[in-house]
């Protein structure tokens, strides 16, 4: 049982600091949990914390691979309006 | 200590001009508390007379951050609170403190180290507090400052305190939950990502616990908020009167930077900004209640130099590296040109003095009896130095004067859209126009080195005179011809002062 983090990741350091078991590293092109150290944070606190701090949707994933923050979870964007705005503007290409 | 300010008799407008675009002008400061005014005078984004002497950096040593606005996405810039993105280089404490004595040696003007970002500084206490130590040692001379959301202040007080840190800025875009909920989707507290009007309602008691804290500590606190049009324009007036009566400093309202491609929630969902105009309101109701800086340029978080000038590409950590610092000899260096600068504002802070205490201290810049002509607001496009200097096509912002018979103000600084340059979407020269003539709303002429004939024409269609004749000009001197020239055409209304027309017919 452990958490993956993928390239989503923008390597925003939050979810370093809070792991029980030191078992994130910040690592390039994006930061990794090594699953033999990650328990899910079962024993030290009721939500894995990585998943609870991480800003980006589908940067980590839950031991079946689906994301533990879905599409629209965190921005509160529907996915609909958020693909729309993809396919209309390039999103981020401003800079 | 604050709330002097704010004693002051309140003037009636003169000239169809607010006394609350005073602003942090020299008879406001001159009126404060001796410490206060001390700590102020040399802050570059605090006084408007220190942002033309002293210079700031921002290092980019917090790259964690413990909520979500729904202006920012956390992998780009943000433009609101002018963060880097984390994509861009966030720096170990050992290298900011490296780069900040590079800078400090290069620039003897830099007076202060704020850390701003990428996410938030108290989110990232560790690091922050590292470079704050680091530094300190090295460069006791540079005061530092804090930017915070202000989640974790309250239990981070003490250690701000024990840093000598003078001045801290809190973002606070609301005192009420359901507001908030609009504004914040999520925070993390206590382990748990709370959600919703429970997240506002923390983020929100934290805020102010904080900001009463520091106020206790004597510790200068600055209140940015982001005007965003219908979810907490009209509430900002409450927040502002509130964030006063708890010994706030200054309240900054800045606009809300929307746009679809920065892919957050309200520039993907089309919440817009508020225009010039309505930016300029809101300020005037809050400055009512208090001291507004009308200045900020919103610069980023790993800006480098004076305020509204970025020179962070001359020292990025590459060059830095190769940079040999004599730190006594920088140190020396500073010194000295803050004697030169002391000695340089002491005259004319007396005559402020003189008149501050002698008379009613926000009448300062303007004429006792009603004025000749109206006030009316000039923009100048300038790339720094107090002159006219700047080609139009080529501004990035338009430094605002009030300019009336008793003189010239800097009142405002307005952004061009910088952050649409570029992309496939705003290329055509005729939209990035139109948003620069937007952003000239309200004001009666336009001042400029060289200006091209469309810009002309248009400019002048929108009822904004168009002016290329002072290129390399003072500022002030040019704002003042022109306004003089605006008054002799009858532009401003009768003229009444009989000593001013003497000089315009002379
Ligand atoms: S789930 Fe918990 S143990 Fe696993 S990586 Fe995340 S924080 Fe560490
Ligand atoms: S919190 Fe999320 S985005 Fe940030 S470093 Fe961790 S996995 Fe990456």
């Amino acid at each position: 049982m452990a958490l993956k983090i993928v390239d989503a990741c923008v390597n925003c350091w939050a979810c370093e600091p809070l792991c029980p078991n030191g078992a994130i590293h910040a690592a390039r092109p994006h930061f990794l949990i090594d699953a033999g150290m990650c328990t899910e944070c079962a024993g030290d606190h009721a939500d894995p914390q990585c998943a609870e701090i991480c800003p980006v949707e589908g940067a980590i994933l839950d031991a079946n691979n689906e994301p533990t923050n879905p599409p629209g979870s965190l921005t509160g964007i529907p996915p609909a309006v958020w693909a729309a705005a993809l396919a209309a503007t390039a999103v981020g290409s401003s800079r | 200590m604050a709330l002097h300010v704010s004693e002051l008799p309140e003037h009636p407008p003169a000239g169809g001009c607010s006394a609350g675009r005073c602003g942090t002008d020299p008879a406001r400061l001159a009126a404060l508390p001796e410490d206060m005014r001390r700590r102020v005078e040399n802050h570059p984004c605090y006084s408007e007379d220190a942002h033309r002497h002293f210079a700031r950096m921002h290092a980019a040593v917090a790259p964690a951050c413990n909520i979500q606005c729904n202006y920012c996405n956390r992998k780009y810039d943000c433009a609101n609170e002018s963060r880097p993105g984390v994509v861009s280089e966030v720096l170990t404490p050992e290298q900011a403190v490296r780069k900040t004595l590079a800078v400090a040696a290069a620039i003897p003007q830099l007076s202060v180290l704020g850390i701003a970002g990428p996410g938030d500084p108290l989110a990232n206490p560790e690091r922050t507090f590292a470079t704050f130590r680091l530094l300190a040692e090295k460069a006791p001379d540079i005061k530092l400052c804090v930017s915070t959301n202000g989640l974790t202040l309250p239990e981070h007080v003490d250690e701000l305190a024990r840093h000598n840190i003078e001045h801290v800025t809190i973002t606070i875009n609301c005192i009420d939950p359901e507001i908030g909920a609009e504004i914040y989707p999520w925070i993390f507290w206590r382990n748990r990502r709370v959600r919703g009007r429970a997240a506002a309602a923390i983020l929100i008691e934290q805020q102010q616990k904080g900001l009463e804290k520091l106020v206790e500590r004597g510790i200068l606190v600055k209140i940015n908020s982001v005007m965003i049009p219908g979810v907490n324009d009209e509430h900002l007036k409450a927040v502002s009167r509130t964030v006063k009566a708890k010994g706030a400093f200054l309240h900054n309202v800045m606009p809300l930077i929307s746009d679809a491609a920065h892919g957050t929630l309200y520039g993907v969902m089309g919440q817009r900004a508020p225009t010039a105009d309505e930016l300029a309101r809101l300020q005037d109701a809050c400055a009512g209640d208090m001291q507004m800086m009308r200045h900020c340029r919103q610069c980023r978080a790993d800006a480098v130099g004076l305020l509204g000038e970025d020179r962070g590409d001359e020292f990025t950590m590459e060059k830095i590296a190769a940079i040999e610092v004599d730190h006594a000899a920088a140190l020396a260096r500073r010194t000295a040109f803050r004697a030169q600068v002391a000695a340089e504002r002491e005259a004319p802070r007396s005559i402020v003095e003189t008149v501050a205490t002698a008379v009613q201290p926000l009448v300062f810049h303007r004429p006792a009896k009603a004025a000749a002509g109206r006030a009316v607001l000039i923009a100048v496009a300038s790339k720094g130095g107090g002159m006219v200097n700047e080609h139009f096509g080529h501004a990035r912002e338009f430094l605002i004067y009030e300019v009336s018979a008793g003189g010239a103000r800097l009142v405002e600084r307005r952004a061009v859209d910088i952050y649409c340059r570029g992309s496939e979407q705003c290329d055509e020269e005729t939209n990035a126009l139109s948003r620069t003539i937007r952003v000239l709303q309200g004001c009666e002429a336009v001042l400029c080195a060289k200006i091209g004939i469309e810009p002309w024409g248009r400019l002048e269609a929108a009822g904004i005179v168009p002016n290329g004749e002072h290129g390399m000009e003072k500022i002030e001197d040019a704002v003042m011809a022109v306004w003089r020239g605006l008054l002799t055409t009858g532009q401003l209304g009768r003229a009444t002062d009989g000593r001013l027309e003497r000089r315009i017919s002379a």
